[in-house]
């Protein structure tokens, strides 16, 4: 099967890839790209494991044909680091110890990012809201929940 | 401060570090099962049963062979047919489960499995491959499976643990039996007795990360298996015994692992990519999609169980008889036999009996979940137990507090208990705030407590000093949530050096000794105590070397915070930096092997209290507040002990409200996805308030005693309980969802 050309900015760099028209965003960027911080865990959309951000939208790439990204501006777990410099959400959440097997932890970090860049301020409930759409079956979430929270004081400067 | 067992004067055992692998974690860096890539890799799919129950007439691999792309297609007749050759019974079903060869016995079961070049080659031909199946009669539930004129799985059962053995096969495979003294006088001696029967249904671990695993076979019979697995040493055994060969050519590697709870101690792909690298001599990764999962792998057993208890009016219970039945799934070896010994383990009950039948049916063979067996039981006994307190009008940790069993009961399983912490958890709870905490409109609360025997078993760990005084810690004992910490912690608490001068690793099975799987709540334990061990015996050979270097017995050199010291003070102190730095002139590197079975398990205990609101409109019930508290016997690592607590605990509320495996009649598993078999999620929940005890496990150094399962066994009662207490039904059956609540509420009312 011809295989399309895909050109986007994967964690800040224009970065050229193919894929059938067909194939997953997420299998895309793992296979093609090399980058493996996003997870399948279901394939459906309900798990949240695969969330990219795309174009500033938090998003479950097992959803997102490949082709659909062209053009696209694409922040996975890899990028979430500024030059070797953790997110305050990914300090907070090693801190927080808010992660057992660490398999949904690059879904939480993206979401938790999606909702802080648009919410700096969240309630408990907003946070919890925020990511229903990510499961976690380790933690119970009551120290994912923590760690987005203390992020968001240390992002606000408090 | 004093050094007391309460502040035994620790300096890292206790603390809050970050976790070693956590770097990795939080950078995507991590590499699970599905992650690796190898050169010329090819995409592996496995076919599957569509059927509950059905004859394998023939299975025609001829057009997916021919495909484009397609390497190799594998068939039962693949591998060595195991009952031809005599093997053990459970090795028998081990390779049966792998992939069927006459029968398959449910839906999902494997059947052939295909590799090709691309993904979506491989799923091409795996829908190309034609089994023609013979659809037998079907059995789903322990209700049908025992039934009279039922259908067989296994035309040879006999019953097993029946005396005289029955002369007719059915679908019970064994049956189990605890009793103790009369229960008629027992029964005789109650002020109140209840009497209620419950139903769970299937659930599943459901890890998040899929089944996965790539292998690279070679030429000459060895092969090199990477996998996500509870334990790569099990892997190796299984693996071996369905491809017929010798575990010492199966090298293989332990990927990280995304979740488990006991439902990746179990062999499926692993096997298969073996097979399919061979055939196709490259590299094969096997990953398995969420709707395979959901109807091939885990669950763990629907049940029915009847609990008769009866009390005296101060709050004794005079005799207890439990019967339970447990879903084996299409293999013997349902969960009912730790089910038995835990029923009424909380309690000293002069009275009882506990009998037990472990029943094979047509869903997926079941794996272990947390505390396996132990949950359902104690739903339904503790639910009976609610109800006796509400009948003598007694509080409800009051009754159990004058039941529970102490150091020097009889467990009702057997031995007698040592030093346990049950009692303290009980008091923990009465002494919180949210146990007097206001309660709303349609709110109610309920206690529950649970017992696990947490296990020991087999370790290894090698401990490194490298030249600048730093150590590697290498055990074989994946980490599944945070073992890497606990590991660290207690060598640095015993070589005296930093817990950040400590690299924690899991190597793969031919790097380190033998360690048995990651379950059990054993790794801090057992794998904890060979660490432990392997320290000290560097901590010796540290001292001789001092000793050697000052020309002194070696009685003469104390080990202390990380530096050999004269006990004259004769001689400045040498640190491990120095004496690792100097090591070929004292006899070479600095480290050292240990390898156990484990000396002593200690049990664990949890009792919990559940705050609920009930929606009488919609049948939703609520958590609004809830505590845990477990006696750990030492939290090695708080933060992923108070993890493991919080796990279990909402695992537990998913199966109290939630989860359950849906089959219409034909056999077939109808919410095979996240989506219609739903685990909670954040918004579903408060936060999880945990109380740890520590009443030390003697058997071990630090006192652990295992933490990762008995969190899961209360939930469901306290659940349960707490919906009692709010909207005056008792729920018999899980899950407690909507529109059984509704259906409940009607029947109330009529």
């Amino acid at each position: 099967m011809a295989r399309t050309h895909i050109t986007a900015v994967v964690n800040g760099d224009e970065t050229e890839f193919l894929a059938e028209d067909g194939t997953s965003l997420l299998n895309a960027l793992r296979d093609e790209v090399g980058l493996t911080g996003a997870k399948e865990g279901c394939g459906t959309g309900d798990c949240g494991s695969c969330s990219v951000m795309i174009d500033d939208k938090v998003t479950t790439s097992c959803l997102v044909f490949a082709p659909e990204a062209n053009g696209a501006t694409i922040l996975t777990v890899e990028g979430l680091a500024d030059s070797g410099q953790l997110h305050p959400l990914q300090q907070c959440f090693l801190e927080g110890a808010a992660l057992q097997c660490g398999i949904c932890t690059p879904g939480f970090l993206i979401a938790a990012k999606a909702l802080l860049d648009k919410n700096p301020d969240p309630t408990e409930t907003e946070i919890r809201y925020a990511l229903a759409g990510n499961l976690c079956r380790c933690t119970g979430y009551d120290k994912i929940i923590r760690a987005v929270q203390e992020a968001a004081r240390e992002m606000r400067g408090q | 401060m004093a050094i007391t067992e309460e502040n035994p004067g620790y300096k890292w055992v206790g603390t809050r570090p970050i976790r070693p692998d956590g770097l990795e974690k939080v950078t995507g860096k991590a590499q699970f099962g599905a992650d690796l890539m190898l050169p010329g890799m090819l995409f592996g799919k496995v076919v599957r049963s569509p059927h509950a129950h059905a004859r394998i007439v023939s299975i025609d691999t001829t057009a997916a062979e021919a495909m484009v792309g397609v390497k190799a297609v594998i068939t039962g007749s693949d591998f060595p047919d195991l009952a031809a050759n005599g093997a053990h019974a459970s090795d028998i079903d081990v390779a049966s489960n792998a992939i069927a060869r006459e029968k398959v016995l449910y839906e999902g079961h494997v059947v052939a499995a295909v590799a090709a070049t691309t993904r979506d080659q491989a799923e091409a031909a795996a829908k190309a491959v034609e089994v023609t199946y013979e659809v037998l009669p079907h059995v789903l539930t322990v209700d049908e499976a025992m039934a009279d004129g039922a259908p067989l799985l296994h035309e040879g059962m006999i019953t097993k643990g029946v005396d005289p053995a029955p002369e007719n096969p059915s679908n019970v495979a064994s049956k189990i039996l605890h009793e103790r003294g009369d229960l008629d006088q027992g029964f005789g001696e109650a002020h109140v007795v209840v009497e209620r029967e419950f139903t769970t249904k299937p659930v599943h671990q459901g890890y998040i990360e899929p089944h996965a695993a790539v292998a690279d076979a070679n030429t000459d019979g060895r092969a090199h298996i990477w996998c996500s697995s509870q334990g790569h040493f099990q892997m190796r055994a299984y693996s071996a015994t369905v491809l017929g060969v010798s575990p010492g050519n199966l090298k293989v590697t332990a990927a990280e692992i995304g979740g488990g709870f006991g439902g990746k101690t179990v062999i499926y792909l692993e096997p298969l990519a073996v097979r399919l690298s061979q055939r196709a001599g490259r590299p094969v990764k096997l990953v398995m999609d969420r709707d395979e999962v959901f109807r091939a792998t885990g669950p763990t057993s629907g049940t029915r169980i009847r609990v008769k208890m009866g009390v005296s009016e101060d709050g004794k219970i005079t005799a207890a008889e439990v019967w339970m039945a447990y879903e084996a799934g299409a293999f013997s070896g349902s969960p009912v036999g730790a089910a038995g010994m835990t029923a009424i383990a909380c309690y000293d009950i002069p009275n009882f009996v506990v009998e037990g039948y472990d029943v094979v049916c047509n869903k997926p063979r079941v794996a272990a979940y947390r505390a396996p067996g132990a949950p359902m039981a104690a739903f339904a006994v503790e639910s009976v137990l609610d109800e006796l307190a509400r009948d003598i009008g007694m509080d409800p940790i009051d009754i159990r507090l004058a039941n529970a069993a102490v150091e020097g009961t009889q467990a009702s399983y057997g031995p007698k208990f040592p030093r346990i912490g049950f009692v303290e958890t009980l008091e923990a709870i009465k002494d919180h705030p949210n146990y007097t905490a206001d309660l709303g409109p349609n709110q109610g609360r309920g206690v529950s407590a649970g017992f696990w025997f947490n296990a020991g078993m087999m370790s290894s760990a090698t401990v490194h000093i490298n030249e600048n005084g730093s150590a590697t810690v290498v055990t074989g004992s994946p980490d599944i949530g945070g073992s890497r910490q606990s590991m660290a912690l207690m060598a640095a608490e015993e070589l005296g050096i930093p817990y950040e001068s400590i690299k924690a690793v899991v190597a793969d099975t031919e790097t380190v000794g033998f360690n048995d799987v990651t379950g059990g709540s054993r790794v801090t334990l057992a794998t904890g105590a060979a660490v432990v061990d392997a320290c000290r015996i560097i901590v010796e050979d540290l001292r001789a070397r001092a000793a050697k270097t000052w020309d002194v017995e070696v009685d003469q050199v104390e080990w202390v915070e990380g530096q050999a010291q004269h006990v004259e003070g004769t001689q400045p102190p040498l640190s491990l930096n120095d004496l690792a730095a100097k090591s070929g002139r004292t006899g070479g590197p600095i480290s050292a092997n240990a390898s156990l079975n484990s000396r002593g398990v200690g049990a664990g205990f949890s009792t919990q209290l559940c705050d609920v609101e009930v929606d009488p409109e919609t049948g939703v019930t609520r958590v609004v507040r809830y505590l845990t508290a477990q006696d750990a016997g030492r939290a090695i690592s708080p933060d992923y002990v108070e993890g493991q607590m919080q796990g279990g605990v909402v695992q537990g509320i998913g199966w109290a409200l939630n989860e359950e495996y849906i089959h219409n009649p034909d056999g077939v598993m109808e919410n095979p996805s996240f989506l219609d078999y739903r685990i909670p999620v954040a918004s579903d929940l408060p936060m999880i308030d945990c109380a740890i005890v520590e009443v030390p496990n003697p058997a071990h150094p630090y006192g652990v005693r295992g933490v990762g399962e008995v969190g899961i066994v209360p939930p469901m009662a306290a659940v349960g309980n707490a919906i009692r207490d709010a909207i005056d039904v008792r729920m018999t059956d899980l899950p407690m969802s909507p529109v059984r609540i509704l259906e409940a509420l009607n029947e109330q009312s009529d």
